[in-house]
């Protein structure tokens, strides 16, 4: 297929499942807002939970540009209205959709309905309508567009290879959301490993689980207290929780597999290769390497197979 | 509608029986639904100076145009004639010039026109086709009484309104095409498909089209979009093609894979930078060289401008005459030319008589309507026309057609045109129907969408 087809429709399932991600994280931060917490060193501004949705996108810096102090509506206003934020629901909602529309030609016209009407919707709202609604009515409105595009991509398109780069982008963008939740959080919050306890920790941690749907497959799989170990365990490695990044890399990996059709091409190898490790991993020893650490590793091997999957397909250079 | 007396045209009496039993909420409900309809599958187009990536819809009218059989065979044999002759004309200038030789169409109005492209002289074109895809505006004045307003060549746009519309008819208000046997007109991205398939470059047996489009911000991206998938070809830019020892390629997930025939909705001036305009983006640097090659078939071909050029149209029933040795079927509208001098009195007399256009205008801008201009506007254009007359021409106002329209105050008639797409490949085809475009406005004589124009289903009845 055209090489800037393919480009447009990875990144518009890119940009529909980071809209997901944004609201789920602002979701759980607006909720976390309304719990007592504590700050833990006086000073640490990590520990104001609306600085949170700002590391965790590396948006601190051209927040701070635009607005005075970490406010809860300063905060949403950037992260849901901002259209000069790319990272915003808007901005990621207008640019699935521009990369949409330059695209519709090569998938069904309910995918395009569905992505259309999100858009429209999401244009016509301004702040004070999504606070009159309810932050978190405005939240599910975005997760369930997110669902409804991805459930007619799944139920109608045609299995070529447009498909395959749509479910390219999605995975892509869920691993990297996964890999960086999970920095944050234990990065800022949980210096030790050890340092388990008291509510602020449970919930801070409940929360992160929430943040990715995951608080449920928690409980069920280990029926017990929330620990950090477990909850890396569980993101990282398990292949049964969707959002883990070991089921990210399964997927990433066959999608690019087929692509590949047997070429035995680079970002099949190196796919396979980041695949290995969390197939393989344990978590004891992520543990020991470093959390943070291995996270990055993995965002920047992420960042590897992008550039790789640009080279060999998506804008590609020939002479 | 309505005949000259005043009675229902025997072909809308269904139409109108069918209508009394409904009330104008039911129409203003079903105009929502339309409206809806068309909103959320994002049938919008761009307008031309207002704000970047202002969408707008087209108004579109519930109310059908229906044109019974008989008219409509005469009208496609019409059409089949013109275009044929158009297609030889281009032939003809590009190549031996007798038309040119014979003194039938003056040597300097064609080989001066800037339309005119000396890069295609001697430059043969698959089956001596260069407007494959033409968009022929017609009024009727009577019954049978057809004139050519325009003859589009380049790149005409308005098909997927066509198509579109009937979608939202037949599902908005299914129960009139019980009424009515209604022809089909869904195969036209077929036809088309087809129309392509046949102009492929010699030696190729399964041509791989593309459609090259401007981007999203051109005002019929729409179309574009909407045409590739329904011909199931890819809709390509100009930075996906590229050009190697004279054959052209796109860049696919894939590798280079070749490319052998371009539908192309881009202007002859941006196509390739090295041979027309060199500050083009849009175009793709060696295509023209891989066309002379015979490598590749571009349609419509390069050139086809001066052929439908306001200044060349006064001349077709000539060159029907001329090469078909036929009379024309279609009615030229009485055309001056304001270079003439008595042409020119004789316009600048009658002002608010005449419709006046630029030569080489479209779309409905830089012209004057006589008839609803005010005084002021009609003395502003009398400055501009003697200023430069050779650049412009005057019609009289037709006495147009009408269509009963949904208003603002109920249904009246509005005047309208129509737009057929004529197909041609090794035969010349098309769907029985084309674009109906009305003037809501009333009195209005301009149907153009940038100036306020809305469409209509168009139906042809079978036989």
């Amino acid at each position: 297929m055209l090489a800037r087809t393919a480009n447009d429709l990875f990144w518009m399932a890119r940009q529909v499942e980071r809209a997901e991600n944004m609201a789920r994280l602002l979701d759980v931060t607006y909720r976390m807002s309304l719990l007592p917490y504590e700050i833990k060193e006086p000073g640490e501004k990590w520990a104001e939970p609306w600085a949170v949705p700002l590391i965790t996108t590396g948006l601190a810096n051209a927040y701070s540009e635009r607005y005075p102090g970490v406010s809860a509506e300063n905060v949403m206003r950037f992260m849901v209205l901002d259209p000069e934020n790319p990272s915003s629901i808007y901005s990621t909602l207008r640019a699935a959709r521009e990369n949409g529309r330059a695209q519709r030609g090569t998938y069904g016209i309910e995918m395009w309905e569905s992505l259309n009407a999100t858009w429209l919707e999401m244009r016509s709202l301004t702040f004070e309508v999504i606070q009159r609604r309810g932050m978190s009515e405005f939240f599910d409105w975005v997760k369930e567009r997110s669902h409804l595009f991805r459930g007619v991509t799944f139920g109608t398109m045609l299995r070529d290879e447009g498909y395959s780069f749509i479910r390219l982008g999605t995975f892509f963008e869920r691993a990297d959301n996964t890999a960086r939740i999970l920095d944050v959080k234990y990065h800022t919050l949980l210096p030790s490993i050890e340092d388990v306890g008291g509510a602020v920790d449970y919930y801070q941690w409940s929360a992160l689980l929430r943040s990715v749907s995951a608080f449920t497959a928690y409980r069920k799989v280990y029926s017990d207290l929330i620990t950090p170990f477990r909850v890396a365990e569980l993101l990282i490695l398990r292949d049964n929780m969707p959002r883990s990044l070991h089921a990210c890399m399964n997927d990433i990996y066959d999608i690019l597999k087929s692509i590949s059709g047997g070429q035995r091409l680079e970002p099949e190898r190196l796919a396979g290769e980041i695949h290995a490790q969390v197939h393989y991993g344990q978590t004891e020893k992520i543990i020991e390497f470093g959390l943070h650490e291995w996270l990055m590793h993995f965002v920047e091997q992420l960042g590897r197979l992008n550039e790789e999957i640009n080279r060999h397909f998506l804008v590609p250079v020939y002479n | 509608m309505s005949g000259l007396d005043g009675r229902i045209l025997p072909h809308y009496q269904p139409y109108a029986s069918w209508r009394e039993g409904r009330s104008t909420e039911y129409f203003v409900q079903k105009r929502n639904e339309a409206d809806a309809m068309f909103r959320r599958a994002g049938i919008t187009f761009a307008v031309y100076g207002e704000e970047s990536g202002t969408e707008r819809l087209i108004p579109f009218d519930l109310v059908p145009r229906i044109l019974p059989t008989a008219e409509w065979e005469l009208l496609a044999r019409g059409l089949v004639q013109r275009v044929g002759a158009l297609n030889r004309f281009l032939h003809d200038i590009y190549h031996d010039q007798a038309i040119l030789n014979e003194g039938i169409v003056p040597p300097r109005k064609v080989l001066e026109n800037a339309q005119y492209r000396p890069e295609m002289r001697g430059l043969a074109v698959p089956g001596e086709v260069y407007a494959h895809i033409a968009g022929i505006d017609i009024v009727r004045a009577g019954p049978g009484e057809f004139y050519v307003l325009e003859d589009n060549l380049r790149v005409p746009s308005g098909v997927s309104y066509m198509l579109e519309n009937r979608k939202v008819m037949m599902r908005l208000l299914p129960e009139l095409f019980a009424l009515y046997p209604v022809e089909p007109i869904e195969h036209y991205p077929d036809l088309l498909l087809d129309t392509l398939h046949q102009v492929a470059p010699g030696g190729v047996n399964e041509p791989t089209v593309v459609l090259l489009t401007p981007g999203h911000y051109n005002s019929a991206y729409f179309e574009h979009t909407f045409l590739a998938q329904q011909m199931g070809i890819d809709l390509v830019e100009g930075q996906d093609l590229f050009v190697r020892d004279d054959t052209v390629y796109m860049r696919t997930t894939r590798g280079p894979q070749r490319v052998d025939v371009i539908y192309r909705r881009v202007d002859d001036d941006f196509l390739d930078p090295q041979v027309f305009r060199p500050d083009s983006s849009l175009g793709v640097p060696g295509l023209f060289s891989a066309y002379r090659a015979g490598r590749v078939t571009l349609a419509n071909a390069i050139g086809t401008g001066v052929a439908d050029d306001k200044s060349m149209y006064l001349h077709v029933p000539d060159m029907i005459r001329f090469y078909l040795d036929e009379e024309p079927i279609l009615n030229n509208v009485p055309t001056y030319q304001l270079r003439r001098r008595d042409d020119l009195k004789y316009v600048l007399d009658h002002l608010e008589e005449l419709v006046v256009k630029e030569v080489h205008g479209a779309g409905g801008y830089g012209m004057l309507i006589g008839p609803a201009a005010t005084q002021a506007e009609r003395e502003e254009f009398r400055a501009r026309i003697v200023a430069s007359p050779e650049k412009y021409i005057a019609q009289p106002t037709l006495s147009l057609s009408t269509c009963p329209t949904f208003v603002e105050s109920g249904i009246a008639p509005r005047h309208i045109d129509l737009r057929p797409f004529v197909l041609s490949g090794r035969g010349i085809r098309m769907v029985p129907g084309g674009l109906t475009r009305v003037a809501l406005r009333e009195g209005s004589l301009v149907v153009n969408s940038s100036q306020g124009g809305g469409t209509k289903d168009t139906w042809v009845l079978e036989a």
